[in-house]
């Protein structure tokens, strides 16, 4: 057996627990919604913004893959146990990278993207302020 | 023979798009001005011939013929016809060539209805158009090639993906991609003008027709592709800010303003650079969107890598194209005259803010989607999404609205202030009701921008419908009551989004069979699960039967289907639609102990969204037909002084 092929067969034996995983019934909370609905609305707030990282361009508030159930659950465990919504996104990130996460303030690397808004709109008014006023100019 | 006779009509036609670029060198370079006479036949030609070859794959997918790739990678012979049919474009190869074909019959239209414009500008647009379209019929013959044989043919085929099984497959693509293609006319047309150096208001009314209707089949594809999504996906949005739909989205956007833009242009003359550069910006965005969609590097960078050859033909293109026309645009901008002057406070200036704002958004819209691809070439993988599109493009698109229901009362050239604020006290007036009713009503329990989307919804929509007051409603114009339609349609719609985003309620349950669930007014009975089939396809089917306040109770049936080739799950939702609301119900998976989980959703006036949709494209369509029809009754009236004359 090649080196290759025994990694490949250690991968497998190791990976068996994660196959065995998905048969399991869903999470306790994934589609059950918490019965204080201000603490379900909080819920339901941060589910919107948190990817859902088997779909594509979904976030795990309208997902049916398992693991978009799966972090639902957690995050209506975490919020009924008395976790802040923004304590629970900290954690996701750490533990899944700022990918997971759709709120644009959670990684320094987006604030430029708030700068967007100001730089086009600025941009846009002295473009057309020059232009009405160079035409007042000329009558 | 089929697939080598389509293959052999693509070649013919590409060879023709060359002829046609050739002849309209030639012609307009020496003095040799018959070759033009053969330009417009040649271009019909060429739609005729990418018609052919597309109807010929088609027969292949409806005849389920496996030795071709494409269709055993794509069909199954068990589909539905229906699905066979529309099939033929639910995949790379099959809608690159409906691209291509859309491309051909445009180029064939302007070469046949095409009257108004100068003679050199509209050989040097067909130029342009062949141009285009020969990148397309590369891209395709060498690197996409829908007619290729599979050796060995397989029994049978892969089957379609199963969340495309579904009737909006066979409106949806096509009319967004009449919509995409019908703006390389305006495109093309830009570039003519720049060519023949011919920008002013006659271009602009020939140009206008063109830019409207492939203004109205985007705003159906885009509201189709919603709607659609709302239905199957079984979560009950609408949007997803997802980089496909932004890249629907960014054409749109840039449409919507070249519409106005080319309208000043027409009427006024003035914004003539500007109406070029929209024109070239628009198309670019639908190049730019179908290289997103079609290249892969939206899922991933990396699956950019899987499939480079198409990503870098496509990205090569684009730089052509793009940076082509703005080159020219760049060489010859400084011989087109500013052309009309205008005061603050006119028309003239309420369409430049459209312009303006619809840009910012544009760029917004484009900047959140490309951002993640760049960090991402920088080792950071980050999402942005719905919380940053809704938050940044939000506000901007209500200031919009507002200046959208301002323009119309604005008269053109110069206007008072005064006298403007004083035909808008009305919808100001209802600006401020709304304002009090939905704060007394709903203050604090919903976010701040459906708050202000439903304000401003009421206030815009008395506001789009005031052009008409103190007017003769059967004189006024077609063109008029178009404009007041579409700008109510965006009123109906943005009413649609805010109570959707506010006012929804969401009940998930557990139930088993005989139990009853109570959820916003809604009684629902679940009497239990059955098994169905479909020609492809088997289901778990939930039998329940829902009643509104004690009203009769109506039976509904949501399932959960189960697609064997190729195995997916899908969710088929119960929708049941109301004048004030929809009720959406999902069957979800099975919870233990006899449970099955199901989904419901109240979601109070969602369906504004859609008809708001519809009425923006009807208003387009009215305002196209008005125009059209103004100018044949002209004709009319010309034609027997004419014989007079003779």
């Amino acid at each position: 057996m090649t080196v290759r092929g025994l990694i490949a067969l250690i991968l497998l034996v190791l990976a068996t627990p994660l196959v065995a995983q998905t048969a399991l019934p869903p999470a306790p909370y994934a589609d059950r919604q918490l019965d204080d609905p201000r603490l379900e609305a909080k819920a339901r707030d941060l589910m919107l913004t948190i990817r859902c990282l088997t779909c594509q361009s979904q976030s795990i508030a309208d997902s049916n893959a398992s693991m978009a159930g799966d972090m639902r659950s957690q995050i209506r465990e975490r919020i009924a146990a008395g976790e802040e919504p923004e304590a629970i996104r900290t954690w996701l990130i750490d533990r899944y990278g700022d990918w997971v996460s759709y709120e644009p303030t959670a990684a320094p690397i987006l604030w430029p993207l708030w700068a967007a808004p100001v730089l086009l709109l600025g941009l846009g008014f002295v473009l057309m302020r020059g232009r009405i006023r160079r035409r007042k100019g000329k009558v | 023979m089929i697939a080598e006779a389509g293959l052999a009509a693509l070649w013919l036609a590409a060879a023709l798009a060359f002829l046609q670029l050739a002849l309209v060198w030639f012609g307009l370079t020496t003095d040799k001005p018959d070759l033009l006479s053969a330009v417009r036949p040649t271009a019909v030609m060429q739609g005729v011939l990418t018609a052919l070859s597309f109807a010929l794959l088609v027969t292949l997918f409806l005849r389920s013929d496996m030795s071709v790739a494409l269709v055993a990678s794509n069909s199954h012979s068990a589909k539905p016809w229906l699905y066979k049919f529309a099939g033929t474009w639910g995949n790379h190869e099959g809608s690159m060539l409906l691209w291509v074909m859309v491309m051909g019959i445009a180029g064939a239209a302007v070469a046949l209805f095409e009257r108004a414009l100068r003679r050199d500008t509209h050989m040097a647009t067909l130029g342009a158009q062949a141009m285009i379209s020969l990148g397309f019929y590369a891209f395709l013959l060498f690197s996409s090639n829908p007619f290729a044989r599979a050796n060995p043919a397989p029994p049978d085929g892969q089957g379609l993906n199963p969340l495309l099984q579904d009737p909006g497959l066979a409106f949806h693509p096509p009319t967004l991609y009449l919509g995409y293609v019908g703006l390389s006319v305006a495109f093309s047309f830009a570039v003519g003008a720049l060519l023949t150096r011919n920008v002013d208001a006659t271009f602009a009314r020939a140009m206008r027709p063109w830019v409207l209707a492939a203004w109205i089949l985007l705003t159906l594809g885009i509201t189709a592709g919603s709607y659609w999504a709302y239905y199957e996906l079984g979560w009950g949005g609408w949007w997803f800010w997802d980089p496909v739909e932004n890249a629907s989205l960014m054409p749109w956007l840039a449409a919507t303003a070249l519409l106005h833009s080319v309208t000043v242009l027409a009427t006024r003359d003035a914004l003539r650079a500007w109406t070029i550069m929209l024109a070239v910006v628009a198309f670019s965005m639908s190049m730019v969107g179908t290289f997103l969609v079609r290249s892969g590097i939206l899922t991933s960078v990396h699956a950019f890598a899987v499939d480079p050859e198409r990503g870098t033909f496509i990205l090569g293109l684009l730089a052509l194209y793009i940076g082509g026309a703005l080159a020219l645009f760049g060489l010859r901008i400084g011989t087109v005259r500013e052309g009309a002057q205008f005061e603050l406070v006119s028309r003239e200036t309420m369409l430049v803010v459209n312009n303006l704002l619809l840009s910012v958004i544009l760029g917004l819209v484009l900047i959140g989607t490309l951002y993640p691809l760049m960090t991402e070439a920088f080792g950071h993988k980050v999402s942005v999404g719905p919380p940053y599109f809704d938050r940044i493009a939000g506000p901007v698109a209500l200031v919009l609205v507002m200046f959208m229901a301002a323009g119309p009362l604005t008269r053109w050239r110069k206007d008072q202030a005064q006298a403007v604020a004083g035909r808008m006290i009305v919808p100001i007036a209802v600006l401020l009701l709304a304002l009090a009713a939905v704060s007394v009503l709903a203050w604090g329990r919903i976010g701040l921008l459906p708050f202000l989307g439903l304000v401003i919804a009421a206030g815009v929509a008395v506001g789009s419908l005031a052009p008409l007051w103190k007017r003769n409603l059967r004189r006024t114009p077609l063109f008029t009551y178009g404009m007041v339609i579409a700008h109510l349609g965006c009123a109906v719609s943005l009413a649609g989004m805010a109570a959707d985003s506010a006012f929804t309620v969401e009940k998930l349950v557990a139930a088993r069979p005989g139990e009853t669930v109570t959820t916003a007014g809604w009684t629902l009975r679940f009497d239990g699960i059955s098994t169905v089939a479909g020609d492809n396809w088997t289901a778990l089917q939930a039998d329940m039967q829902v009643s509104r306040r004690g009203g009769d109770p109506i039976a509904i049936h949501p399932q959960a289907r189960f697609f064997t080739s190729p195995p997916t799950n899908t969710t088929e939702a119960a929708l049941l639609t109301r004048w004030d609301g929809q009720l959406y119900v999902v069957l979800g998976q099975e919870a233990g102990e006899g449970r099955w989980q199901i989904r419901i959703w109240w979601k109070p006036l969602v369906t504004l969204i859609w008809l708001g949709g519809m009425m923006i494209a009807l208003g387009g369509a009215l305002a196209l037909l008005g125009r059209e029809r103004r100018g044949w009754i002209q004709k009319l009236r010309r034609r027997p002084a004419i014989v007079a004359a003779a």
